[in-house]
C-alpha cells in the first residue's frame, strides 16, 4: 500500500520548539555578524549562493545597456571619442606636472621624516544594479575576493571618495557610501588642514562635519580631502565640498554640511584602491598644507 | 512529488529576485515583502510543506542578498511563519479581504521586528515611510493568492 493517507499531525520535533532553535540561532548570527566574527568560509558561501540571484535582478539593466550602446549613432560615437581624446591630452598634460611635484613631495617629507603614499593602483570594478536596504546606502560591484578585493578597501571614482567595502563574497562585494548614516570617514579642509569627521546623514547629497568649533575657519566651497588619519582611506583624496556653515551661538560646535565630490547617484563604475604594501605611518601628525593651492586650469 | 518541491522553490526565487530589482527612487519605499507574502501563502496552503524552516532559510538567503545584519530576517519570517502555522487552519477559510487583513497584521510584525534589530544594530530609526511596505503587501494579498492558488492547482502542488 504505497497511498496512505497523509496523518494529519504528524510534526517532527513541535514547531514552537523548533521556532525557538531558530530564533536563538538567528540571534547568535546577528551578534556575530554585528562583531564582523562570521567566518569567512560561511559568508562567502551564501554569498555564492544568492550570486545567480543578484545577476538575474541585474540582467534587465545591464542588457539596456548592451542595446543603448549597440543602437548610438556613429556620429554619437565620434563625438564621444573626440571628447574623451581631448580630455586624455588634459589629463596627460596635468599628470607630467603631477609627477614632478609628488617627487617634490616625497623630498620635503623626507625633510620632515613623514611617510608618503606612493601612488595607489587601482582595480575597476562596474557596479551591479540591483536595490539593497532601502535604509542604509549600500551599492554592489561585481569584484570580489577573487580579484582581491577586501574588507574595508576603500572605494572611489572618477571625482572622489565613495566609500568602502563592507562585505565581499567571492564574485562580488557591497560598499559602504559615505554618505550611510553609520559611515564616518576622517577629511581635513583642503585649503588650512583643519581636521573633522565627515558624517553620513543618509541624503545621497549631505556629510556632516563633527566638532567643528564655531569660531573655525571653514567656508562655503572648501574643498575636504581624506586626512589618512585613521589609516582606512589613502591621505589626499577628494571627499566633498562644504554646502554650508551655520554658526549658533547656543550650541557648541558649528553645523556645517558639505557635498560628496562623487557622483554618488550617478555611479556606473567605481575604483578600488589597492594598499600595496605602505602601512600608514602616523609620524605626519604635523598638519603642514602639503598641497600645491588650487588646481591649474591649464597645463 | 519532486516537481511540487521545485514550483515551490521557483516561487521563492523569484521573490527574491523581486526583492532586489531595481525600481525607480519613488517606488522603493513602497516595495512589498515578496518573499514573505509568497512565504505566508505557502505556510498557509501547505503547512506540512513549508514551515518555519523553509522560511528561516529563506529569510537568512535575503539578509545575504540586501546585506543586513545577519539573521534578521531569517528571524522575522521564522516568527511570522510560525505564526501563519498556528493560524493556518483559520485563516484558509476566511473571505478574501479577511485573509488580507491578517497578512496586514504579519506583514507588521516582521516589520516590527526588522526595526526592533535595527534599533539595536544602532541604525537611525525610520520615518512613516517604513511601515508603507506592509500596506502595499496587504493591497497585492488578494492577486498574489489568487494567482498562487492557480499555480497550485494548475501543478497540482500538494
Amino acid at each position: 500500500m504505497e497511498h496512505t493517507i497523509k496523518p494529519l499531525f504528524r510534526q517532527g520535533p513541535s514547531i514552537a520548539a523548533r521556532v525557538i532553535v531558530l530564533a536563538l540561532f538567528s540571534i547568535l548570527l546577528m551578534a556575530l555578524d554585528q562583531r564582523q566574527s562570521v567566518p569567512d568560509p560561511v559568508r562567502y558561501m551564501l554569498a555564492a549562493v544568492v550570486y545567480p540571484i543578484r545577476l538575474v535582478a541585474d540582467f534587465p539593466f545591464k542588457m539596456g545597456n548592451v542595446v543603448s550602446r549597440e543602437l548610438s549613432g556613429r556620429r554619437q560615437l565620434m563625438a564621444e571619442n573626440e571628447r574623451l581624446q581631448a580630455q586624455r591630452l588634459l589629463n596627460e598634460a596635468r599628470l607630467q606636472k603631477l609627477d614632478a611635484l609628488e617627487e617634490e613631495n616625497i623630498r620635503l617629507r623626507q625633510l620632515l621624516d613623514s611617510s608618503y603614499d606612493i601612488g595607489a593602483s587601482v582595480l575597476i570594478a562596474p557596479l551591479m544594479r540591483i536595490d539593497l536596504d532601502p535604509y542604509s546606502h549600500l551599492i554592489q560591484i561585481g569584484k570580489g575576493v577573487r580579484d582581491g578585493v577586501f574588507r574595508g578597501q576603500p572605494v572611489l571614482d572618477a571625482n572622489g571618495i565613495v566609500g568602502q567595502v563592507d562585505k565581499v563574497g567571492p564574485l562580488s562585494a557591497i560598499v559602504r557610501l559615505t554618505t550611510d548614516p553609520s559611515h564616518a570617514i576622517p577629511v581635513r579642509v583642503n585649503r588650512n588642514g583643519i581636521r573633522s569627521i565627515a558624517v553620513g546623514t543618509g541624503n545621497l547629497r549631505k556629510l556632516k562635519l563633527l566638532n567643528l568649533p564655531n569660531n573655525t575657519d571653514v567656508r562655503v566651497g572648501d574643498l575636504l580631502i581624506t586626512s589618512g588619519l585613521g589609516g582606512r582611506f589613502p591621505r589626499g583624496y577628494p571627499v566633498a565640498r562644504v554646502a554650508s556653515v551655520t554658526t549658533d551661538p547656543g550650541p557648541a560646535f558649528a553645523r556645517v554640511l558639505a557635498r560628496p565630490t562623487a557622483a554618488l547617484d550617478r555611479l556606473q563604475e567605481v575604483l578600488l584602491v589597492k594598499r600595496d604594501q605602505q602601512a600608514v605611518q602616523l609620524a605626519s601628525t604635523t598638519d603642514e598644507t602639503n598641497s600645491p593651492p588650487g588646481k591649474q586650469p591649464r597645463p | 512529488m519532486h516537481s511540487a518541491a521545485r514550483i515551490i522553490l521557483s516561487s521563492l526565487l523569484a521573490g527574491l529576485v523581486l526583492t532586489v530589482l531595481p525600481l525607480p527612487m519613488w517606488a522603493k519605499s513602497l516595495r512589498p515583502e515578496w518573499t514573505a507574502l509568497i512565504l505566508i501563502y505557502w505556510c498557509m496552503a501547505l503547512p506540512q510543506r513549508v514551515g518555519v524552516t523553509v522560511a528561516w532559510t529563506v529569510g537568512l538567503l535575503q539578509d545575504v542578498l540586501q546585506g543586513f545584519l545577519l539573521g534578521s530576517h531569517a528571524l522575522a519570517f521564522g516568527i511570522a511563519a510560525f505564526l501563519t502555522l498556528k493560524l493556518h487552519q483559520r485563516i484558509r477559510v476566511f473571505p478574501l479581504w479577511q485573509q488580507a487583513l491578517s497578512t496586514l497584521l504579519l506583514l507588521l510584525v516582521i516589520q516590527l521586528i526588522l526595526l526592533w534589530v535595527r534599533g539595536l544594530s544602532g541604525h537611525p530609526d525610520a520615518d512613516w515611510q517604513y511601515w508603507l511596505p506592509a500596506l502595499t503587501g496587504t493591497a497585492l494579498w488578494p492577486p498574489l493568492f489568487l494567482g498562487l492558488r492557480a499555480i497550485r492547482r494548475r501543478f497540482q502542488v500538494q
